[in-house]
């Protein structure tokens, strides 16, 4: 794997650290005058998302991190392990919960995620911003009632539970915003 | 560096280029326009960029970090009070307050020491950034004040435990003496000088001397400055060294560091240490960062707004 001197350090820069892999969030030359030079280097450890700030000598290399990011296809679950398959290549990846996290709460068959791999292993699956999912379970719809802006909970196909209008029924095809995991409409037809 | 300066900000950035040389002019000093290629810099920090060919033998010339040794050789050749006001470069410097290639203000005046020299730069500071309570603080103090700990005093264990309590976190290898006041210069005490105020710090750590002559009243601190403003270093000045002898010694330490660390090991500076032996007057001098300087004035958050 290829090593980055602190000159080549810059946002989005994927590296290894104390054997995890971090993405460099931010970066900051400073220098005394007279003194050493310091990057001053914000990263995000690609395994908990944890932020941690750390000081470099200036010209001091550090080991890249093998990570990239694929779009791969949610094939099915086993309770342990979420697999996916890369639709080009057609390998399929299995990716543990503690990867999934989050977008377990939104995805299904089908879904093509945006996968980040750390040597070739699922480290983070993100839902995609938007996907439409139908409603299992809910309270029968208010009829007509559109303006009263009140909500009620709506349990989802992939057993997640949204906050959704009260005239929506049990059945129907909704459009989940993943990022705020909030309901933003009917699904188009 | 790409910059994006409008043309009023440029005009702006003129007009105060125009009066720092008013500035200096009203005081008798002379605009001098000393040569950019020459000899490489001793400093242990400092990266020269070199020119291939540029020398009479075919061999390189470097572009000046800094004008100071064709200055001197400028004083001991006769010339009197000067100053330069252009391009300087430094290899590697790159990030929001700093730039390979940038622009230096340096003067020298004949029989001002570095405290007098400080009051004539706090005047020329608040003439761009608009006035400001000056302030004067001796390097110990500004540690005790902002990292807890006395520079000059306090052993590696007391020093580990500020950058610690700092949060600052090296990778690598552990931090020599001054390379940890260095850390905490620029992560701490540093960014908390020149808050509202025009701050001269000085009384640096002997060992942090460069170019100036050591304190008689207390050797551990050399007779240097910096000063700041809204936590950027915009000066650094010395009541000059001009003991050929030692500054010859100091140059054979500063290759030693160079050699230690890694980088390239230059001959030392002969057009510098012919001046001292020649006879440098007695006298202070400093560099300032103009566009830092400029940026401060505009309220600019890097270097960028204020050049092209």
């Amino acid at each position: 794997m290829a090593t980055y001197s602190t000159n080549e350090f810059k946002a989005g820069l994927k590296v290894m650290l104390d054997g995890d892999p971090y993405t460099i969030v931010e970066n900051e030359f400073v220098k005394p005058g007279k003194g050493q030079g310091f990057s001053r280097v914000k990263l995000r450890n690609l395994k908990n998302n944890r932020v941690v700030e750390k000081t470099f000598k200036s010209g001091e290399s550090v080991e890249g991190a093998d990570v990239m990011e694929k779009d791969l296809q949610y094939l099915y679950n086993d309770g342990e392990f979420w697999y996916f398959m890369d639709p080009t290549s057609f390998e399929q990846k299995a990716a543990p919960e503690s990867a999934v996290a989050e977008a377990a709460n939104w995805i299904k068959e089908q879904d093509l995620c945006n996968v980040i791999l750390w040597n070739d292993e699922p480290l983070q699956v993100e839902a995609p911003d938007f996907v439409d999912l139908q409603v299992v379970e809910t309270d029968p719809g208010v009829r007509g009632d559109t303006s009263s802006g009140g909500t009620k909970p709506a349990k989802l196909e992939t057993g997640a539970s949204v906050r959704v209008p009260l005239f929506i029924e049990e059945g129907e095809v909704l459009r989940i915003n993943t990022r705020k995991g909030e309901y933003a409409g009917r699904a188009n037809k | 560096m790409t910059g994006r300066a409008d043309g009023a900000t440029l005009r702006r950035v003129g007009a105060h280029l125009s009066a720092i040389r008013r500035f200096l002019e009203a005081r008798g000093v002379l605009e001098v326009q000393p040569p950019c290629l020459g000899p490489p810099t001793m400093e242990p920090a400092l990266a020269s960029l070199a020119v291939p060919g540029a020398a009479a033998d075919g061999g390189p010339l470097y572009l000046q970090t800094s004008p100071e040794s064709a200055m001197k050789a400028m004083l001991a050749a006769g010339s009197g009070d000067i100053y330069y006001l252009g391009p300087a470069w430094r290899g590697g410097e790159q990030g929001r307050w700093h730039a390979v290639e940038f622009t230096l203000l340096e003067w020298y005046r004949t029989g001002l020491d570095h405290h007098q020299l400080m009051d004539e730069v706090a005047a020329l500071l608040a003439q761009v950034v608009g006035e400001r309570p000056v302030e004067r603080l001796s390097y110990a103090e500004a540690f005790r004040a902002h990292a807890g700990i006395d520079p000059l005093a306090a052993g590696d264990a007391e020093i580990a435990a500020a950058l610690r309590a700092a949060g600052i976190d090296l990778q690598g290898a552990a931090p020599g003496r001054d390379e940890a006041l260095d850390l905490l210069l620029s992560h701490t005490v540093g960014p908390a000088l020149g808050r509202g105020t025009i701050t001269c710090l000085h009384g640096f750590p002997a060992s942090q001397a460069a170019l100036a002559r050591l304190d008689d009243a207390d050797p551990r601190t050399a007779r240097r400055f910096e000063c700041f403003l809204d936590g950027l270093e915009i000066a650094n000045g010395y009541h000059e060294l001009t003991d050929a002898a030692a500054q010859r010694a100091r140059f054979e330490a500063e290759r030693e560091q160079r050699r230690a660390a890694g980088q390239p090991v230059h001959d030392p500076d002969e057009r510098l240490l012919a001046a001292l032996a020649a006879g440098v007057p007695d006298c202070a001098g400093v560099a300032v960062g103009v566009d830092r300087l400029v940026a401060v004035a505009e309220g600019a958050e890097s270097l960028a707004e204020v050049r092209i």
